[in-house]
């Protein structure tokens, strides 16, 4: 639902000067960035957005973006805010480029015979405010995209588990354990398991810069899930800020067999397979 | 009505779960196996899970009484071929199985039974080689 009224049509009809008018204001401002983005670049975008926001008012100024005579324009919209954000472009930069917009066309709206009303200023106002804020949306959520992605790459990237000795695997941890993180952990260490045909495992907690009550509660999830396997479990790389904190805060590791060192878990778990390993004599 | 069965290895009974469990299934193998086990003298029980997608609680529960059962009666549970998932899936419920041995594959879980055997036990069994 919009009001259809003349300013509109003097807005269509002048498509041409507002451009330029726009484009000056754009190449004036202090926010212009013209180490990312090219003149002819920046007219192109300017234009596209122009055109498509000339035709989202045909029809009257629409109360709400979501109307789907702003469709084309939203689309528009989007891929111009992809586009800056990934060419590093700041939040307000790429909101000012709309909010821009607002200047050349009230100075349209003023010239000469003013018709437009302040109400009909403002209905023209709100709607270029929306836009710029479905652009600082749209550059929001573009954002959170990568960062969800860093994150599960973050989470692949820091579960290894690695074979240290027939029957015996290790899975070096790094960084805190939070129970997403725990759920992948688990799964790779027990998928490893089956692959490997192991009976033992160990957990090495050296990269894990602090244990508190929910990282322990974690850590024996793990530990009991490999123990349904078939598989005994060890933890090792207790650092001794870390074993204080753990017998300051009461939690009960008494059921796991825990180690200092990588070294002395691998032993244990040697010994408990049978192997042993002896220095060749070189007299 | 659909039943589990139960076959006698020597001192040992084998308990292969190759369906879709369900509540009444797992009351009858648990009735079932106390029967044979008393029946048998068996000294050992292993339950291979290894073809089992979908471990609830009450299954959990199940395995754990089992072996609680089977300990009072004088044999010792080991159950095999658990998947990871169902794994992760009982950790999460907060069934530990504590009590419950547990082993990778048949032939594992055949040689944990073994091992915790006297040895006059296993003399009158029929022998089969073990490894060295």
């Amino acid at each position: 639902m919009g009001t259809k009224t003349e300013f509109v049509d003097k807005i269509v009809s002048r498509e041409k000067d507002l451009l330029d008018d726009w484009m000056k204001e754009q190449l004036a401002a202090v926010t212009l960035r013209t180490d990312l983005l090219s003149e002819a670049d920046l007219r192109r975008q300017s234009t596209e957005l122009l055109s498509a926001f000339i035709e989202s008012i045909r029809p009257g100024i629409p109360q709400d973006i979501k109307a789907p005579e702003c469709q084309h324009l939203v689309g528009i919209l989007r891929d111009i805010t992809r586009m800056r954000l990934e060419q590093g472009f700041s939040v307000s930069e790429v909101a000012t480029f709309v909010l821009s917009l607002k200047q050349p066309i009230f100075r349209v709206l003023y010239d000469k015979d003013t018709t437009a009303s302040a109400e009909q200023l403002w209905h023209m106002g709100t709607y270029i405010d929306r836009l710029g804020l479905h652009c600082t949306e749209l550059y929001q959520k573009g954002r959170e995209g990568i960062i969800a992605r860093q994150q599960q790459e973050l989470l692949e990237l820091s579960t290894p588990v690695v074979e240290l000795w027939e029957g015996v695997v290790a899975l070096p941890l790094i960084g805190t354990l939070d129970s997403a993180r725990t759920q992948v952990v688990m799964e790779s260490l027990l998928q490893k398991l089956v692959d490997t045909n192991a009976t033992m495992a160990i957990i090495d907690i050296t990269g894990v810069p602090t244990v508190d009550t929910s990282v322990a509660k974690h850590l024996i999830k793990t530990v009991t899930a490999a123990r349904l396997m078939g598989a005994d479990c060890l933890i090792s790389g207790v650092r001794p800020a870390i074993a204080l904190t753990i017998v300051h805060l009461g939690v009960d590791l008494s059921e796991i067999t825990t180690k200092a060192t990588l070294a002395d878990a691998l032993d244990v778990c040697l010994r408990r397979n049978g192997f042993a390993i002896t220095r060749v004599d070189q007299k | 009505m659909e039943r589990i069965p139960i076959l006698k290895m020597g001192n040992f009974l084998l308990v292969t779960i190759q369906m879709e469990m369900h509540d009444r299934l797992a009351m009858t193998l648990q009735d079932d196996l106390t029967e044979r086990i008393v029946q048998t003298r068996a000294r050992g029980v292993l339950i291979d899970i290894s073809s089992l997608e979908l471990v609830d609680s009450f299954i959990g529960r199940m395995l754990r009484d089992i072996a609680a059962v089977a300990m009072l009666l004088g044999a010792q549970t080991v159950v095999v071929g658990m998947k990871p998932a169902v794994a992760i899936t009982l950790v999460e419920l907060g069934l530990t199985l504590r009590g419950v041995r547990a082993a990778l594959t048949v032939e594992r879980g055949m040689e944990m039974l073994r091992a915790s055997m006297p040895e006059s036990l296993l003399a009158s069994m029929k022998k089969t080689p073990r490894k060295a």
